[in-house]
């Protein structure tokens, strides 16, 4: 038995422990803001943070959050209002979607670190994470914009 | 929510008119006065048509909550923003009080809903204005009944009816129900709100409709689809096109933990269009174990006719096509003469591999089929499609089947093909009814493709003793697109040909275009702007060639060819024209020439750049649309390729939400960037050898154009004819690329995609 902490709610499972968070958390709890991209953290879809830091949920077993706090999107803040979010929607990001909550759980964990990241600074946090519809130089302008507004 | 909710929900909302929607009425399906001999163009010559009913499209509850249905797919182009926008604008919605929902798949009542080919506000612009006029007026007639005053005296203004004279008001919601009851006007009696008077229409003030569910994790999309009950399953298919299972053993499979059924699917018939590939699938209580599940399976498969395609001998094959002369698909005076006495002659040979679209959600989608009928919840382009697949393979009515439509993560044309829905209706039927999620992995999605061709284009020209070019000669070779449908076609279709190759407007006195025999190995399918992709890849760089040999500026010279301003009947030169009329959407090379000279102004063409930078340029119409980009490269001393700016003009007519356009164009340019620096998918031993993104690159932010310009040229007159808006943007990325790239490091680039071939 595994017991993992999601978004504040804490979640005891008995399948197995090499099980990729981001199949425990969509197929499991059925929480399916998280994405799968790639299987292989080749494309950030699945960006989840592990004790604040973020982390692939396709390659990040169950087992290694036991006792540890997970945070999906659906927990990054309680009503849409994390500054990323906010700048998302002001810079109308989004083109499918199916991207963004990797984008901004990625963004989130950079911000954490580095409040005012430098376009290398962003370059260097970003480039695992795919966008095929093509909006980076947006993704780009909203980090800066929450970065400006003191994301935390 | 589960299955029984969402159908449900949408009963609730629109099938029945019960609820929160009263102004929704059963509506009878349209009855046609058809003129056979008399071609349709546009909207009305697509599957099932147009529709402008109201009672289809609006649904406002006593509350006031306006529910405009959207019938097209929403894939990143902002439809569902778009389309509720003009549908309210016309309304006098106020936006604060407009929601969005799906309709489901079911052309019979909404008209076309195949959301590909850069249609949806080309076609639907105006029956959507007209739903949204003949709505308000409904509730302005609702209003002067209840008043007892003449309905001209009414006036709907942003969800509330004013009698002028006595200062009365009624809002939306208190007239919906007396308003569902009226007649729907005749269509020459509907009223559209004069352009001046727009809300939303052509300001780009709206944010996106799913905005903030996309950034809170709850909008949902085909992969996270759920029902009551539902099991997942992953499939492994043949991995040569063509191919079957000769034997397989599911036994270690079966042992894996959470494996419910290891199910044989059988393989079609060749062509194969849109059914499943057939192999074996593994049904689990999770994605996770289905996968697991499938590392164990033992299967020897069968190869089949395909099992020797090999991409370097392939890529030979054309070129010999290429290098003899082949079908003639538009000819103009003689080209053989015009050579042999040219002053100059200057010929190239580009290549561009096959990709593969690689939407982020790869395929996935949920069906339940059970009490003899089938309800599916899938990332569908093309609902009617889908759902007409699942009916034939069923067996079932297509009355007894129901496609709904969730968002979709990336489209670009993998999503028309509905092969992956009927895989999982196909299970659920294997698993006795319980509901069945198919997930495409990402080796699946891009092993299994339907894959964009691969092609060489051959091209040929000869100048006079005065420089002008007086003979073009321009060979492609490509597998078709034709090819899923029918047996072994040669040749590509002619709407494939007419995706930029005979549509060129170019003044050339002796011109043949010419289509050389090319057999298919793989499923061929459409990707984001089709042919267009080699077609203006091969003629804008060898625009920018030719201007090299000729000692000319390349945008100078691209102007001169294009001529000066006039219209070409499409027909008239026996090319496909986007199914739209000749008359109303000629080739208009003035617009050519706009985009070009606005695009060189913007971005500064001629301006002094710093050692290693350069400036390409590229124009293209496709979709009736009008594009040209110029993009900045530096390339350093050790080859590495950075592009800190992209400009971009498009004319597409008026404009709908510019918004929008903007976001389409700067994707655009990224995918284009994808194509010509990264993609390729190869073939080996007939199977393609790609399987996840560290072999199927893609551009990534540090790599993408730092900064893309877009300039928007429009037309403020509503009553112009709408361009397509999500696919143009693609076609001239690449060989403004390539031309950059020369003007850098001299370096002409002839085959895609860049990869390592600027490293020093």
């Amino acid at each position: 038995m595994i017991n993992v902490t999601v978004n504040g709610r804490e979640h005891a499972f008995d399948g197995p422990p090499e099980m990729p968070l981001l199949w425990f958390l969509r197929d499991v709890l059925g929480m399916t803001g998280t994405k799968f991209g790639c299987g292989m953290a080749l494309c950030g879809a699945c960006t989840i943070h592990l004790d604040g830091t973020a982390v692939r949920g396709c390659v990040t077993p169950v087992a290694a959050a036991a006792g540890k706090k997970v945070t999906t999107i659906e927990g990054l803040s309680p009503d849409v209002s994390h500054p990323l979010q906010k700048a998302w929607q002001e810079f109308n990001v989004a083109q499918c979607g199916y991207c963004q909550p990797g984008q901004i759980m990625q963004a989130a964990s950079l911000l954490k670190t580095t409040p005012k990241p430098n376009d290398a600074e962003i370059d260097a946090a970003m480039g695992g994470n795919l966008c095929r519809c093509g909006t980076y130089t947006r993704i780009r302008a909203a980090i800066k914009r929450a970065a400006e507004g003191g994301a935390a | 929510m589960n299955a029984h909710d969402i159908a449900n929900e949408s009963r609730r909302g629109f099938l029945l008119g019960v609820g929160a929607a009263a102004l929704v009425l059963a509506v009878p399906l349209p009855v046609f006065a058809q003129d056979a001999a008399q071609p349709k163009y546009g909207g009305e010559g697509m599957p099932h048509g147009l529709r402008d009913d109201p009672r289809l499209f609006v649904a406002i509850g006593a509350d006031g909550v306006v529910t405009v249905i959207c019938h097209r797919s929403e894939m990143g182009q902002g439809v569902r923003t778009s389309v509720a926008l003009v549908v309210a604008d016309e309304l006098e919605a106020d936006w604060n009080k407009v929601k969005v929902q799906q309709a489901p798949g079911d052309e019979a009542r909404y008209g076309n809903q195949n959301t590909d080919g850069s249609r949806s506000l080309r076609h639907h612009f105006m029956p959507l204005r007209r739903a949204g006029a003949a709505a308000r007026a409904m509730l302005e007639a609702a209003a002067a009944a209840t008043w007892s005053v003449p309905a001209s005296e009414c006036k709907a203004q942003n969800h509330v009816v004013t009698h002028a004279r006595s200062g009365r008001t009624l809002g939306y919601g208190d007239l919906a129900t007396k308003a569902a009851a009226l007649p729907v006007p005749a269509a020459d009696a509907i009223a559209l709100k004069k352009s001046a008077d727009f809300r939303y229409i052509g300001k780009g003030k709206v944010g996106l409709i799913d905005g903030a569910d996309i950034v809170s994790g709850r909008a949902t999309f085909g992969i996270d689809a759920k029902a009551d009950g539902m099991v997942y399953a992953v499939v492994a298919r043949p991995p040569v096109y063509g191919g079957k299972v000769k034997s397989f053993d599911g036994a270690e499979a079966q042992k894996v933990p959470g494996v419910l059924k290891v199910v044989p699917l059988d393989s079609p018939a060749m062509p194969s269009k849109f059914r499943p590939l057939g192999g074996i699938a593994v049904v689990a209580t999770t994605t996770w174990a289905a996968i697991k599940g499938r590392e164990k399976l033992k299967i020897e498969w069968e190869a089949g006719p395909n099992g020797g395609y090999d991409s370097v001998a392939y890529r030979a094959s054309l070129e010999a096509a290429a290098r003899k002369p082949g079908k003639a698909v538009r000819s103009a005076g003689d080209v053989d003469a015009a050579l042999a006495k040219a002053a100059k002659k200057v010929e190239a040979e580009y290549y561009l591999p096959h990709i593969a679209h690689a939407t982020m959600e790869p395929p996935a989608a949920l069906a339940r089929v059970a009490d003899g009928r089938c309800d599916a919840w899938a990332c569908v382009q093309s609902p009617q499609d889908a759902r007409d697949l699942l009916a034939e393979l069923l067996g079932l009515d297509a009355s007894k089947v129901a496609v709904n439509v969730t968002l979709l993560g990336g489209g670009f044309g993998r999503k028309s093909k509905a092969d992956f829905v009927a895989e999982a209706a196909l299970l659920s039927r294997a698993m006795d009814g319980k509901p069945v999620k198919v997930t495409w992995t990402r080796d699946d999605d891009l092993m299994h493709d339907y894959f964009h061709t691969v092609s060489v284009e051959r091209l040929e020209a000869g100048f006079d003793a005065d420089g002008k070019v007086t003979a073009w000669l321009h060979r492609s070779v490509a597998p078709t697109i034709t090819s899923i449908f029918v047996p072994d076609p040669k040749h590509e279709a002619p709407f494939e040909l007419g995706l930029g190759m005979t549509d060129t407007p170019f003044a050339i006195p002796n011109l043949r275009l010419e289509n050389p025999e090319a057999a298919a190995h793989t499923r061929i399918g459409w990707f984001r702007s089709v042919s267009n992709v080699p077609h203006a890849f091969a003629i804008q760089s060898f625009v920018a060639e030719l201007a090299a040999a000729a000692g000319r500026d390349p945008k100078d010279f691209l102007l001169e060819l294009i001529g000066p301003a006039r219209l070409i009947d499409a027909e008239s030169i026996g090319t496909w024209n986007y199914g739209e009329d000749p008359k109303r959407y000629p080739i208009d090379t003035g617009r050519w020439r706009r985009v070009v000279e606005t695009v060189a102004k913007e971005a500064g063409w001629g301006r002094k750049l710093a050692a290693g930078r350069g400036l390409g340029i590229a124009a293209h119409r496709s979709f009736v649309t009008y594009v040209a980009a110029v993009v900045e490269v530096e390339v350093s001393k050790d080859g590495t390729l950075t592009i800190p700016r992209v400009d971009i003009a498009v004319d597409c007519g008026p404009q709908v939400n510019p918004e929008r356009v903007r976001s389409q164009m700067e994707g655009s340019v990224v995918q284009g960037v994808a194509l010509a620096t990264l993609g390729e998918i190869t073939f080996k031993d007939g199977r393609a050898q790609q399987t996840n993104f560290h072999q199927y690159q893609l551009t990534r932010l540090p790599q993408a154009p730092r900064e893309i310009r877009v300039h928007l040229i429009g037309s403020d007159d509503y009553a112009q004819p709408l361009g397509g808006v999500g696919e143009p943007g693609v076609p001239p990325v690449a060989p403004a690329l390539v031309n950059a790239v020369f003007a850098a490091t001299g370096k002409r680039i002839r085959a895609l995609p860049i990869a390592g071939q600027l490293r020093a």
